[in-house]
């Protein structure tokens, strides 16, 4: 039994060993950037420029680059495509900013709407307003749904 | 308030609109360029200029005008641009002695790996650096190695998708020097 459990924890401890060794740095950058033949995120690519780039990503971090001298280095090769999320600045902030403005225009316009809405909401002392012909009317038909 | 809310909103789609469909049709205009070659027709080869590996400088298609192109796209992490490197090599420096200029674009790879691999297969002739792969999208490009043949006006002669032979190099080199 305790030979068992024994083989199971080394035998997790070998498939743990990399991910445990592992720079977290390495993952950080695999997150940010794509892999520009599949154009999926490069953690998730198993294509073989994926694989070349890890292994550029882990060089480079053992060699003592910062992960931002790594990532522009990246894009001098691959363009700025293969960053995951467009830079903050040029045509990029475009990708920025048209959330924000969307989303600041769609709460403006829900603002506009439900202010017009109150506005033709009628109040209650308009509808205190009725004429007693009327008043007797409605308590006629609602009486006729009571029934 | 209502109206410009309403205008604002149109405006929006009808921009993203806009934009879709230029994406659309740049994406269409490369295999556009590869159907018209299958058909037997002779589009203007794409132009570009991109840097080369080779030396420094950058080389730029339509100054080879006058002289009859091959064009090879390929990476240095692809294996079947492994095999075929060797008879690029051997057919390269055959026709280049009677002024066919060969022309190396490696695409989505690092160039430094790209000129390693130029080395140790010998490929002695322009290579030019396409990390982003924009040239293999308006070539109509879907899989690597592809190469196209231009002829001395410009035009592409013929298409070659997959690893290519000398006998078939040869044949495509022929025709566009007759072109």
């Amino acid at each position: 039994m305790i030979a068992r459990v024994l083989a199971a924890a080394a035998i997790a401890l070998t498939l743990a060993a990399p991910a445990l060794g592992a720079d977290p740095r390495e993952q950080q950058i695999e997150n940010r950037v794509m892999c520009p033949t599949c154009h999926q995120l490069l953690a998730l690519s198993h294509s073989p420029i994926a694989e070349r780039m890890r292994t550029f990503i882990r060089t480079q971090l053992a060699a003592g680059e910062s992960p931002q001298a790594i990532e522009r280095e990246l894009v001098d090769q691959f363009g700025p495509a293969v960053l995951a999320s467009p830079p903050a600045r040029g045509f990029g902030l475009l990708a920025w900013l048209i959330p924000v403005g969307g989303a600041a225009g769609a709460a403006a316009a829900v603002f506009a709407c439900a202010r017009a809405w109150r506005r033709r909401a009628p109040d209650a002392a308009e509808c205190a307003d009725l004429s007693p012909e009327l008043l007797r009317r409605l308590d006629l038909e609602l009486a006729a749904y009571d029934e | 308030m209502h109206r410009l809310a309403r205008a604002g909103a149109v405006a929006l789609v009808a921009v993203l609109f806009v934009l879709l469909v230029v994406h659309m049709a740049t994406a269409q205009r490369g295999a556009a360029v590869a159907a018209a070659v299958a058909a037997g027709k002779r589009p203007v080869a794409p132009d570009f200029e991109l840097h080369r590996l080779d030396r420094t400088g950058k080389l730029k298609l339509s100054s080879l005008r006058g002289r009859v192109v091959v064009l090879n796209f390929w990476a240095s992490w692809c294996r079947a641009c492994k095999d075929e490197a060797r008879t690029l090599a051997a057919v390269s420096s055959r026709w280049q002695r009677r002024g066919v200029v060969f022309v190396g674009i490696d695409s989505q790879d690092f160039s430094s790996d790209a000129r390693a691999f130029a080395r140790r297969f010998g490929l002695r002739y322009a290579d030019l650096h396409d990390g982003t792969g924009s040239q293999m999208s308006r070539y109509g490009v879907t899989g690597l190695p592809e190469t196209w043949t231009v002829t001395r006006d410009g035009k592409l002669a013929d298409h070659i998708a997959g690893v290519t032979d000398a006998h078939r190099l040869d044949r495509a080199i022929e025709r566009a020097r007759r072109t």
